[in-house]
C-alpha cells in the first residue's frame, strides 16, 4: 500500500466516501410534483389545464350518477325534475329485462347457474396458481359450451321447460355471443394462421381466401347475410336458430382477425427455432405445438385482447339481426309504458356503457398481469 | 497432450457414418456447393474450415436435411436423404446439431429443453428422460442450471446447454456449426474443454469453426473450402505445417498470427 502511493500514480482513493442521502428537493411529494408535474412553465401550465378539464369531467359525472340522481321513485314522473341526473329507479324497475331479455322469471336460475359454472370455470383456468389446466381447459371449452346451451334452452330430454333462443336477451345474450365468439374463432384463427404460412400451396390459398374474404367485410353485413340471405340459399323449410346463425356470422368474421394476429406472432420467431426443433427429429406438429405456438402466442397476447375487446362490444350489432342484447333491451326499456323522461335515455346509455367498461377493462388488465406473468424476459 | 488425445479416439475402419457422392447445391442460380465428395468414418472428428461464404455451414446443414440438396448422395447412418421425410426424421434423431446461436427454447427450463425431444420424438418416460437430462447437465458441469431458463445463463453455459440437449437423443453424429463464434472470449475455452471431452469418449465428430487450437488438439481431419468446393483435407499436423492449396496458405497466414 505505502509503496504504491509513493509511486508515481498522479491520484489514488485511499479511502471510500460514505454514501449520502438524496437532496430533499428530489424525494418525496414535493420531489415528485417538481419532476413530473412543475418541471417547467409550459409542463406548468399543461399540469393546470389537465387538472381543470379533469376537475370538469368528474364534477359533471359525479353531478349526473350522483349528486343531483334521483334514486326513489315508480315511474317516469318522478324522474321529470328539472336539472335532475341519473334516473336510477328506472334501472332497478327495468333491471331483469336489462339482463335477462324476455328469458321467463321463474327461470331465470339457469342463466344464473350457467353463469356461475361459467365463471367458476374460467377463474380456475385464468389463475396461473391453480393446478390441473387440462381438466379446467376441457371442461370450460368442451364440456361447459353443450351443458350451457342444454340448461338455458331446455326442452327435449332435459326436462326442463323449452326457452327458445329468441327469448334471450339482454346482459346475457351480450355474454353468450361474446363468449362463444371469443373462444371459438381462437383455434379457428390460429389454424388459418398456420395455414397461410403453409408451404402446400393449395391450403395456403384456401386460408388466404378465407381471411381476405371475411376481413374485406362489415360485420353488419356478415350478420346480415347470415340472417336474411342465408335461408333463401337453404332447402325450404330448414329453419336454422337466428342465434345460431349470429353466432357462426361473429365466430369466423374474428377469426379472420385472430388468423392476421397470430401470423404476426409467428413471423416473429426466429427462424433458428424451427432449426432447432428439426435438428431434433420433431415433426411438423411436435414442433408447432410444442415450440412455435406457445412463444408465438405469448407475444400476441395484447392483440389477442384487443380483438376480444372489440368483439365483445361489437356483440351490439345482433340486434341489426332482431336479436336483443343488453344494449338493445336497454333502448327498448327506454320507451315503454311509465319510464319516459328526458333523463331515462341517457341513465340507460350510461348504465349499459358502465357494465361495458366492467369486462373489456377487465380483460385488459387480464392481459396485462399475463403478460407479465409469461415473460421469461429472454429472447435468443 | 494432442497425442495423447489422439491415440485414445479410435476410428472405425469398416463402419461408414456419413458418405457423400458428388453433391452439388443452388441457391436460385447460384451455386454454393459443387461436387462435394468425402467419406466419415465412425469416430472420426473433422475440422471444416474456410473463409466466410465458402459453404462450410451449407454443407454440414446439408447432412441433417436442413438445407436441401440438388444433385448427388448423401447417405447418414446408411439412410440416404431423399425427399422421404420419415428418411429425415430418422437421420435426424441420429445427428445431433450444435448451432451457433445456441437455439434453445426461451420459453421453457433447461431441464424441459433437455427432455423435450426425448419425450416427445422417442418416447422415452418423463422420468428417465430427466435422469438421462441430468446426466448430461453434470457432464457439461451445470447441473444446478437445471431449473432456470435459458435467458438466465451466460452464452457459454447456453451452448453447453445445447450440446446437451444433443446429447439427450443419444446421437451416432455431432454437427457443430461454428458453435463458439457467438461467444464471449472467456466463454469459448469451457465450450471447448466439453467439445474435446466428447471426442474422447470416442463421438463422430463435423465441426465448422475457426479454433485451430481445438482442429489441432483432436481432430484426425481438417477440410479446408473455398467457393463452394473442398479444396484441401489432411491431418491437422501436415495442414497446418505444410498447406498445398495457394489459397489454403493464404487464409492460414491471415488466422494464425
Amino acid at each position: 500500500m505505502s509503496k504504491s502511493s509513493n509511486s508515481s500514480v498522479a491520484y489514488v482513493r485511499k479511502t471510500m466516501v460514505d454514501k449520502m442521502p438524496a437532496p430533499n428537493m428530489s424525494k418525496g411529494i414535493v420531489g415528485w410534483m417538481r419532476t413530473n408535474l412543475f418541471s417547467s412553465i409550459g409542463n406548468t401550465i399543461l399540469t393546470l389545464i389537465s387538472a381543470y378539464v379533469i376537475y370538469v369531467a368528474l364534477a359533471g359525472l359525479f353531478s349526473f350518477a350522483l349528486g343531483s340522481a334521483i334514486f326513489e321513485g315508480t315511474g317516469g314522473a318522478d324522474c321529470r325534475v328539472e336539472g335532475s341526473g341519473a334516473c336510477w329507479p328506472y334501472i332497478g324497475d327495468r333491471f331483469d329485462f336489462m339482463i335477462y331479455g324476455f328469458y321467463p322469471e321463474s327461470e331465470y336460475w339457469r342463466p344464473d347457474l350457467t353463469f356461475a359454472v361459467g365463471a367458476i370455470l374460467l377463474f380456475l383456468l385464468a389463475t396461473p396458481r391453480i393446478p390441473g389446466k387440462m381438466i379446467s381447459g376441457g371442461l370450460f371449452l368442451v364440456v361447459f359450451p353443450f351443458a350451457a346451451y342444454f340448461l338455458m334452452a331446455g326442452g327435449g330430454f332435459t326436462g326442463l321447460e323449452e326457452v327458445p333462443t329468441e327469448k334471450w336477451g339482454g346482459l346475457m345474450l351480450t355474454l353468450v355471443v361474446a363468449v362463444t365468439g371469443i373462444v371459438a374463432s381462437f383455434p379457428i384463427g390460429v389454424l388459418l394462421a398456420l395455414g397461410r404460412r403453409s408451404e402446400m400451396p393449395l391450403v395456403k390459398s384456401v386460408c388466404v381466401v378465407f381471411i381476405e374474404l371475411w376481413r374485406g367485410v362489415p360485420l353488419i353485413t356478415v350478420l346480415f347475410m347470415a340472417s336474411v340471405m342465408l335461408p333463401l340459399f337453404l332447402p325450404e323449410g330448414t329453419n336454422f336458430d337466428k342465434l345460431i346463425r349470429a353466432l357462426v356470422g361473429v365466430t369466423l368474421f374474428t377469426a379472420a382477425y385472430t388468423a392476421e394476429v397470430v401470423r404476426g406472432g409467428l413471423q416473429a420467431i426466429d427462424k433458428g427455432q424451427y432449426e432447432a426443433a428439426d435438428a431434433l427429429g420433431m415433426n411438423y406438429f411436435q414442433a408447432t405445438l410444442l415450440i412455435i405456438l406457445p412463444q408465438a402466442l405469448k407475444l400476441v397476447i395484447p392483440g389477442i385482447v384487443n380483438n376480444s375487446i372489440s368483439l365483445f362490444k361489437d356483440t351490439t350489432l345482433v340486434s341489426i339481426v332482431g336479436l336483443i342484447d343488453l344494449l338493445g333491451a336497454v333502448k327498448a326499456s327506454t320507451a315503454t309504458g311509465d319510464w319516459t323522461a328526458p333523463s331515462i335515455p341517457i341513465t340507460g346509455y350510461f348504465f349499459a356503457a358502465l357494465i361495458f367498461w366492467v369486462f373489456t377493462f377487465t380483460m385488459s388488465r387480464y392481459s396485462q398481469y399475463m403478460e407479465k406473468r409469461l415473460d421469461t424476459g429472454h429472447k435468443n | 497432450m494432442a497425442d495423447t488425445a489422439q491415440k485414445s479416439m479410435a476410428v472405425s475402419e469398416t463402419e461408414v457414418a456419413i458418405e457423400i457422392t458428388n453433391m452439388s447445391k443452388w441457391y436460385g442460380d447460384f451455386n454454393v456447393l459443387r461436387d462435394i465428395n468425402f467419406k466419415v468414418m465412425k469416430g472420426e472428428r473433422i475440422v471444416i474450415a474456410g473463409p466466410s461464404g465458402s459453404g462450410k455451414s451449407t454443407l454440414i446443414r446439408c447432412i441433417n436435411r436442413l438445407e436441401e440438396h440438388q444433385k448427388g448422395h448423401i447417405v447418414v447412418g446408411g439412410n440416404e436423404l431423399t425427399s422421404d421425410l420419415k428418411k429425415i426424421d430418422e437421420v435426424r434423431r441420429e445427428v445431433g446439431m450444435v448451432f451457433q446461436h445456441f437455439n434453445l427454447f426461451p420459453h421453457l427450463t433447461i431441464m424441459q429443453n433437455l427432455t423435450l425431444a426425448p419425450i416427445w420424438v422417442r418416447k422415452t418416460p418423463k422420468k428417465e428422460a430427466e435422469e438421462v437430462a441430468m446426466h448430461y447437465l453434470e457432464r457439461v458441469k451445470i447441473p444446478e442450471q437445471a431449473d432456470k431458463y435459458p435467458g438466465q445463463l451466460s452464452g457459454g453455459q447456453q451452448q453447453r446447454v445445447a450440446i446437451a440437449r444433443s446429447l439427450c437423443m443419444n446421437p451416432e453424429i455431432m454437427l457443430f456449426d461454428e458453435p463458439t463464434s457467438a461467444l464471449d472470449p472467456e466463454m469459448i475455452k469451457e465450450v471447448l474443454d466439453v467439445m474435446v471431452k466428447l471426442a474422447e469418449d470416442g463421438m463422430t465428430m463435423l465441426c465448422v469453426t475457426h479454433e485451430m487450437g481445438f482442429a489441432r488438439q483432436v481432430a484426425n481431419r481438417v477440410m479446408f473450402m473455398d467457393q463452394g468446393q473442398i479444396i484441401e483435407q489432411n491431418e491437422p499436423e501436415e495442414f497446418f505445417s505444410n498447406p498445398q492449396h495457394e489459397r489454403t496458405k493464404e487464409f492460414l497466414s491471415q488466422i494464425l498470427h
